[in-house]
């Protein structure tokens, strides 16, 4: 089993590879999108990775800052996913601009305040040196004996942890945000765009977390354990379902009496091409098998099955987000007036954003293998008040 | 046509005082029918007003309005707020703007300043096409330079929205921004893929922002930059005309200065019958349409 995994986990990264290389020596010519459909998978890439790791984030801070016993043993690990899944999200993004080497002036010339995307920069690159700091110390606390020192530091982690929690769903609104002020498309500009964002964030973070938790956790055979994974399943449940109730929310309002117009990416996204993505994917294997799961089954393989389902599964909720919001014409006519595979509408991944896809896949699988191989993230040990 | 629609005004006007001593009651349903009618005749007679718009020696509009533009050229930079206006009567969709455009700024493929929106309207055999070529509105109130994580596009003092390709990162937020889907992302992609050997014409660099821009290498801009539509700053700085205006077969394209209230773009735009794109938008777009 483990050989076959090292085995795959080595094809994606060579065949990753493949894709990196073609971006890297071709730049945008192998993409898929164009100057109608300006974004991809890959952003809906970045804004998933992102999610999962606010909500690894701030699922952490139950054990940091509300110190909630039951998951003190496992506070590092949901830090160190947060920190690999933001890694994750920030080559996806890295790959997804026209000039890489460029990245940088985001930081020494933003434009602020105006630009939300600057915002976002900023607000994450806070949040990635404060991921780091918490990430240290819940470290440096676990391998500490002395009381007096553990005290200290834990007050540390409390004190980092409450600066994150406002800046986690300050940095997560703010990449819905990124999207909700676009006033020309009627499809993000929604006031539940940054809250469907966090929802979103917390049901597929916690998702993750718990189909880790379910799946590696090396203790298995214990009362906490099980209890562990019972309060894991009620986040998942809960969230999942008022992510729903919040889709409801932004669907019910836009199609009742929409516009043609306001309500075209809509239409796309539930009857259009890709009508499977949100019906078989999103509804079907991310919400109505979890949901049925988690209700009605109480070991954990059940419920990791289901977690591992919402987490798969999200993506299409992203993609949604990014793709239905682009294939409207903002002006009657824009379609047929000047005609060039980079002025469609139509848009699918081509095989090089398929391959760097799987690339970031792989690195942040690597990350995680090789993190909990040294630094020991899903083995129990001493709790933080012991 | 004119003598009997003369008379019949006549004979309405008399017939109209009449009815008008007769019962104020009755009136106000003759005022209408008087407004619509000669409102129609003014607003409509274009022909007449373009000429009165040429005046003094000017046997060519084209020429005042370059003349126009070297005038402005001789006040400071932010004195200046160039707009344009398009007449939809007289185009004819014949697309010579669009090629102008992609010919002057050597643009590679997929990558169009200035698309003509073609429309067709009603059924056989009552048809009319209606042709509406869409450059960058150049608004006053841009969205897209707004949401530009670095700054690289805004708006000049003459009131032009610019990207500066080397500073640009290709995030391509603007884009999504624009209400007026006008901005373009360059892939790199060339005429000439595809072929055996390179294409002499993709060699040729554009000289848009006034320097020179080549198309050697993945990443190297304009590549991997978001681009636009520019008003011919690197012409209008040498005091031409942009290029989609020189070559309309129509003339149906004016062009120059917003703020000189002799130029012949500012005569126009105070028109009735010209209006811009998503007005509810309030980007105040400088790009006018006569309708």
């Amino acid at each position: 089993m483990k050989k076959l995994f090292y085995v795959l986990w080595i094809i994606g990264l060579l065949l990753g590879g493949i894709g990196v290389f073609q971006r890297l020596t071709t730049g945008h010519l192998l993409a898929g999108y164009g100057s109608r459909v300006v974004w991809g998978l890959w952003v809906a890439m970045y804004i998933y990775f992102i999610g999962l790791s606010a909500g690894a984030f701030l699922l952490s801070s139950l054990v940091y800052v509300f110190r909630i016993k039951m998951f003190e043993k496992v506070g590092k690990l949901a830090l160190v996913t947060a920190l690999i899944t933001l890694v994750c999200a920030l080559l996806a993004i890295w790959f997804d601009l026209g000039h890489m080497w460029r990245a940088y002036e985001v930081i020494t010339r933003p434009n602020l305040p105006s630009s939300m995307m600057a915002w976002m920069i900023w607000l994450y690159t806070a949040y990635f040196i404060l991921l780091l700091a918490e990430t240290f110390y819940a470290f440096k606390l676990e391998n500490n004996n002395d009381s007096a020192q553990k005290e200290a530091l834990s007050k540390k982690l409390r004190l980092l942890g409450s600066i994150g929690i406002p800046l986690a769903i300050a940095f997560h609104g703010g990449v819905g945000a990124l999207f909700g002020v676009v006033s020309s498309n009627p499809m993000w500009h929604s006031a539940l765009t940054p809250i469907f964002f966090l929802v979103g964030a917390i049901a597929s973070g916690s998702a993750l977390f718990t189909m880790i938790v379910a799946f590696f956790w090396e203790e298995r055979n214990s009362a906490y354990f099980d209890e562990m994974m019972q309060l894991l399943a009620k986040i998942v449940l809960i969230s999942v379902l008022f992510d729903l109730l919040l889709e409801w929310a932004e669907l019910s309002i836009a199609l009742w009496m929409g516009s043609p117009e306001h309500t075209f990416g809509y239409r796309e996204m539930l009857f259009g091409e890709y009508w499977y993505v949100f019906w078989i994917l999103h509804i079907l294997l991310g919400v109505m098998v979890p949901v049925f799961l988690l209700a009605t089954r109480k070991k954990p393989f059940a419920i990791g099955l289901a977690s591992l389902l919402v987490v798969f599964t999200f993506i299409g909720v992203r993609l949604n987000i990014v793709i239905p919001g682009l294939v409207t014409e903002k002006i009657h006519g824009e379609a047929t007036a000047y005609i060039h595979p980079r002025l469609s509408y139509h848009y699918f991944p081509s095989s090089m954003e398929w391959l760097v896809a799987i690339f970031i896949v792989s690195v942040g699988i690597g990350l995680f293998v090789i993190g909990n191989r040294y630094l020991k993230l899903t083995q129990p040990k001493h709790s933080l008040n012991s | 046509m004119d003598t009997p629609k003369k008379n019949s005004r006549r004979e309405f006007l008399t017939k109209f005082s009449v009815a008008a001593l007769a019962g104020a009651t009755l009136s106000p349903l003759f005022s209408k029918e008087q407004d619509t009618e000669s409102d129609a005749v003014e607003v409509r007679n274009f022909t007449e007003s373009i000429e009165s718009l040429l005046g003094g020696d000017y046997t060519n509009i084209k020429l005042k309005m370059q003349d126009d533009v070297r005038r402005a050229l001789k006040k400071p930079v932010d004195q200046r707020r160039w707009g344009m206006a398009i007449d939809l009567r007289k185009c004819v969709g014949c697309n010579a703007c669009t090629v102008a455009c992609i010919s002057e700024n050597a643009l590679p493929p997929g990558v169009v300043y200035r698309p003509v929106i073609k429309e067709e309207i009603g059924t056989y055999p009552n048809v009319s096409k209606r042709n509406l070529p869409k450059p960058c509105m150049h608004c006053e109130e841009p969205p897209c330079t707004e949401v530009c994580p670095v700054g690289a596009t805004y708006k000049r003092k003459d009131g032009i929205v610019v990207v500066d390709y080397e500073t640009c990162i290709g995030c391509r937020y603007c884009m999504t921004a624009c209400p007026y889907e006008h901005r373009m992302f360059d892939f790199g992609e060339k005429y000439g893929d595809g072929l055996p050997f390179p294409a002499k014409y993709d060699e040729r660099p554009s000289f848009e922002y006034e320097k020179e821009w080549k198309r050697d290498k993945p990443e190297e801009s304009p590549i991997g930059n978001v681009r636009k539509c520019t008003f011919c700053l690197h012409r209008l700085e040498e005091g031409l005309l942009p290029q989609c205006l020189t070559t309309c077969i129509a003339g149906a394209n004016y062009f120059g200065d917003l703020n000189d209230p002799d130029s012949v773009i500012a005569k126009i735009v105070s028109r009735l019958n010209v209006t811009v794109l998503k007005k509810e938008m309030g980007t105040k777009p400088k790009v006018y349409y006569i309708i």
